[in-house]
C-alpha cells in the first residue's frame, strides 16, 4: 500500500525520530512510504484560537498537497483530528467542502491504521521496561482511539504495560492554551504526571507528541526520572 | 476574591493564577469529585443503554427548545386554569421588580428561598435584602454560602470546596454554636435555624428543574426536602425558572429525572421529586394561597437565535460537565466569576452577558472534550467553546493576536519559506538556554514551569531525504550487481 505521511510541523523539527519510526514500521510491513515535501502545518493553532480564515488559508494548501494520497497517515491524534473532524467543519458550505471531506475520509491515526486498516497487532517489536499509556484527548474523544494503541503495545516483547489512574484526564497541553493560561495548564500537567508517577513506570507512551511535550516538559523540570516515548518509537524498537 | 470593578478577564486571570496553585483546595475538590465519579459510574451502569437514553433525552429537549413558544403557552394555559399566575420576564430587572412589587403589595416581611440558580443569575437576594426583606436560603449548601457571604462554588454542590471544620467554624462565628466535625450535628444546627425560617416566612421562592407543558406543572427535584417546605408553608410561592426548562409532557420526566440524578449526583433518583401545579385548590388543606411562576428569558432567546449553539439550551443543569472538567478541578468554581461555572457556563455566559467580556472563558480550555462526553443531553460543549472563540475573533480581532496568526498563515502557506525557517530550529535550541526564562525568552510562558524540548540537528525532512537516497543507492547497487 502507498502510505502518505503527514508529519506535523513540530514533529518535523522537534521529534524527527517519531516520523522516522513510523517510516521504519511501515517499511517493515512492506508498504511504500511517501512524504510530500510541501506539507507544513494542519492549521490547528489559528483554528483553535478562533482565526478560522487564517486556518483555512493554511488548510487549503494541505488539501492540494495531499490530494493524490490514498492514505494520509498522521503520527499525532490531534493533527489527525484536525484533518478528520475539523476540516469538514472549517470548509462547511464553502467550495472546498467536498475536498475537505475526501481529505478527512482518507486520514488515519497511526495506531488505528495499523490495527483497524491493516489488521496488524504484532509488529515483532521488543522493548524492555515498565510503561503506562497516555490517551491524547483529540485521539481519544475526536477520533475514538482507545484500544488500538494498547493492543499494539500488548504485543511488544519485554514491555510491561500498566494503566494509570485517570488515564483519560487531559494533560493540560491544549495548544495555545498552554501558553495563554500557563498556570492552569501546569496544574493539569502536575495532576497528570502524578498519576503517571504512581504507576512507577519507567516510560510514558502516547500517540500524540504534543501531549508528550507537555508531560515531558513537566517531568524533566520536576522529576527527571520518567521518559516519554511516542508509540511509533516503541513499535520500531527491536 | 477580586473586586467587582475589575474586568471579568482580569479577575479570571488573577484568580486562576492563585487557585491553580492552591494545593489544599485542589486536593479537596478532586477528592469530592472522585467520590462523585465512583457513584456516577455505578448508577450509570444500571442503565441498560446509557447512549440511547442520552439520545432520547436530547430528542426531548430538542423538541422542547425548538418549540418553546408552543410548550410555554400550553404550560401557561393549564397552570393559570388552576389559579396560578405566570409572569414573562424578559430580563433580570423585570423579574426582580415583579417579585419585589408582589412582596410589597402583600405586605411580606420575611422570605425563605430554596435553591435557584436563576435567583443568583438575576441577583435576587441582594435586591430583596436592599428592599428590607429578610431572606434565608434553605438548601444546606446554599445556606452555608449565604452565611459565608459567598456565591455558590458549583451550581449543584454550592459548598463542595469547604471542609467540615471550616463549616463548623463558620457556624460558630455566625450562629454561636459549639465546634463539631460531625456532619449530622452540623446539619441539625442548620435545620434548627431553617425550621424557624419556614414558619416565619410569608413568601417562599424556589427555582424549578422542569416545566411540564401538558400538565401545567413545575417539577422540583432535591435531596433535603427543603424545597417542599419552602413551597408548602408560606402563603405565597414564587417559582423563578428559565424558559428553556420546559418539556412537552409528564412522561418525559420518567427519563429526565433519573438522568438528572445520575449525572448530577450519581443517584438513581434524588430523595424528593415533587410536582406543583397551582395554588391551594378549594377543599384542599395545605399549599400556598398564591402561586406565581416567573418565566425568565434574560437572553436565553439570544442563544435560541443561534442555530449552531442552540443545543446549549438543552442543559438540565446537572453539573456533570463541571465534575469531569480538569480546568474546574484545578481552578474551582469562584474563579469563573459567573453564575454558571465550568464548561457549560463558559459556553452560555458569553451569550447571556456579552461575548467580548466573557470570551476568555472559552479560551481557558484545553478542549479535551470530557464535558461533551459526559453530558447527559448530548450538548456539543467543547466545540461550542471553539465556536465562541471564532465568533469573538471574527467580531473583534485582537490586534496582536490577529497579526501573529496572519504571519503564521503566511509562513505555513509557503513551504519553501517554512523549510528555510525551520532550518534555524537547531540553532534556536542551541541559543535558547542563554535567554531561557528571561524577559527575552519568547516561550517563557512555557519555560517558567516546564522544560522546552530542543530541536535535533536534523529534522524529519532531512532524515527522510537521506533515508530515501540511501534506499535508492542500495537499489541501484543491487541493480548494477546483476
Amino acid at each position: 500500500m502507498r502510505v502518505t505521511l503527514f508529519v506535523p510541523c513540530f514533529i518535523d523539527s522537534l521529534y524527527p525520530n517519531v516520523g522516522m519510526s513510523m517510516v521504519r514500521v511501515l517499511e517493515r510491513l512492506g508498504h511504500t512510504v511517501e512524504f510530500p515535501e510541501d506539507q507544513t502545518c494542519c492549521g490547528q493553532p489559528p483554528f483553535n484560537s478562533g482565526y478560522w480564515e487564517e486556518a483555512r488559508s493554511v488548510a487549503r494548501k494541505q488539501l492540494v498537497v495531499f490530494q493524490n494520497a490514498e492514505i494520509i497517515l498522521s503520527g499525532s491524534g490531534s493533527c489527525g483530528a484536525m484533518f478528520k473532524v475539523f476540516y469538514p467543519e472549517l470548509f462547511h458550505g464553502l467550495p472546498e467542502e467536498a475536498a475537505a471531506k475526501a481529505h478527512a475520509a482518507k486520514t488515519w491515526e497511526f495506531s488505528e491504521f495499523l490495527v483497524n486498516k491493516l489488521g496488524v497487532k504484532d509488529l515483532g517489536a521488543r522493548f524492555e521496561g515498565r510503561a503506562t499509556f497516555h490517551d491524547g484527548c483529540h485521539g481519544l474523544r475526536e477520533l475514538g482511539t482507545k484500544q488500538a494503541p494498547r493492543e499494539l503495545l500488548q504485543h511488544v516483547k519485554g514491555l510491561e504495560l500498566v494503566e494509570m489512574g485517570e488515564a483519560e484526564t487531559c494533560c493540560g497541553f491544549g495548544g495555545t492554551f498552554a501558553v495563554k493560561y500557563p498556570q492552569i495548564s501546569t496544574a493539569m500537567a502536575e495532576v497528570k504526571c502524578n498519576s503517571i508517577r504512581e504507576t512507577q513506570a519507567d516510560y510514558v507512551i502516547s500517540n500524540d507528541s504534543s501531549c508528550l511535550m507537555q508531560i515531558g516538559g513537566w517531568l524533566n523540570r520536576n522529576v527527571g526520572s520518567v521518559k516519554c516515548l511516542h508509540l511509533a518509537e516503541v513499535l520500531a524498537s527491536r | 476574591m477580586s473586586t467587582l470593578a475589575e474586568a471579568p478577564r482580569d479577575q479570571f486571570q488573577t484568580d486562576a493564577n492563585r487557585t491553580a496553585t492552591d494545593d489544599v483546595r485542589r486536593l479537596a475538590v478532586r477528592r469530592a469529585l472522585s467520590n462523585y465519579q465512583t457513584a456516577r459510574n455505578r448508577t450509570g451502569a444500571t442503565f441498560t443503554d446509557w447512549k440511547s437514553a442520552r439520545s432520547a433525552a436530547a430528542t426531548i429537549k430538542h423538541e422542547a427548545v425548538n418549540h418553546l413558544d408552543k410548550y410555554l403557552e400550553e404550560f401557561e394555559r393549564k397552570f393559570t386554569a388552576r389559579g396560578g399566575k405566570v409572569f414573562w420576564a424578559s430580563n433580570s430587572e423585570q423579574a426582580r421588580n415583579y417579585i419585589l412589587e408582589l412582596a410589597a403589595a402583600r405586605g411580606v416581611r420575611s422570605i425563605v428561598k430554596s435553591k435557584a440558580m436563576t435567583g443568583e443569575e438575576i441577583h435576587l437576594n441582594p435586591a430583596l435584602l436592599a428592599a428590607g426583606y429578610g431572606v434565608v436560603e434553605s438548601d444546606l449548601g446554599e445556606y452555608i454560602q449565604q452565611l459565608k457571604g459567598e456565591a455558590p462554588y458549583h451550581f449543584v454542590f454550592p459548598c463542595m470546596h469547604l471542609r467540615r471544620d471550616e463549616i463548623s467554624d463558620l457556624f460558630e462565628k455566625e450562629l454561636g454554636t459549639a465546634k463539631t466535625d460531625n456532619p449530622e450535628e452540623l446539619t441539625m444546627i442548620a435545620r434548627r435555624v431553617l425550621r424557624r425560617a419556614y414558619i416565619d416566612a410569608d413568601m417562599g421562592i424556589s427555582g424549578g428543574n422542569f416545566i411540564v407543558a401538558d400538565t401545567g406543572m413545575i417539577s422540583i427535584t432535591e435531596n433535603e426536602g427543603n424545597a417542599r417546605l419552602t413551597v408548602g408553608i408560606p402563603k405565597i410561592h414564587v417559582a423563578l425558572i428559565g424558559i428553556e426548562k420546559v418539556v412537552p409532557c409528564l412522561g418525559d420526566l420518567a427519563l429526565l429525572l433519573p438522568m438528572l440524578a445520575t449525572a448530577g449526583t450519581g443517584q438513581h433518583l434524588t430523595g424528593y421529586n415533587s410536582m406543583y401545579g397551582g395554588p391551594r385548590q378549594p377543599g384542599e388543606t395545605d399549599g400556598p394561597e398564591e402561586f406565581h411562576v416567573v418565566l425568565l428569558d434574560n437572553h436565553r432567546t439570544r442563544l435560541l437565535a443561534d442555530p449552531e449553539q442552540r443545543d446549549a439550551l438543552h442543559c438540565i443543569r446537572c453539573g456533570a460537565c463541571l465534575n469531569v472538567c480538569p480546568i474546574f478541578k484545578n481552578i474551582g468554581g469562584h474563579t469563573y466569576g459567573t453564575t454558571y461555572q465550568g464548561p457549560i457556563g463558559s459556553v452560555i455566559t458569553p451569550h447571556f452577558r456579552g461575548l467580548q467580556d466573557w470570551k476568555h472563558l472559552s479560551g481557558a480550555s484545553s478542549l479535551c472534550g470530557a464535558c461533551t462526553e459526559t453530558c447527559p443531553v448530548g450538548i456539543d460543549i467543547h466545540h461550542h467553546l471553539l465556536r465562541n472563540r471564532r465568533n469573538a475573533a471574527q467580531e473583534k480581532p485582537a490586534p496582536g493576536e490577529s497579526l501573529v496568526w496572519r504571519m503564521f498563515a503566511f509562513l505555513m502557506r509557503r513551504p519553501a519559506l517554512y523549510k528555510f525557517a525551520s532550518r534555524f530550529a537547531p540553532l534556536g535550541s542551541l541559543l535558547h538556554p542563554l535567554i531561557e526564562r528571561t524577559a527575552l525568552d519568547p516561550v517563557r510562558a512555557w519555560t517558567n514551569t516546564r522544560d522546552f524540548p530542543s530541536a535535533p540537528l536534523r529534522s524529519f525532512r532531512a532524515q527522510f531525504k537521506a533515508h530515501q537516497a540511501q534506499k535508492a543507492a542500495a537499489i541501484s547497487q543491487n541493480g548494477g550487481a546483476k
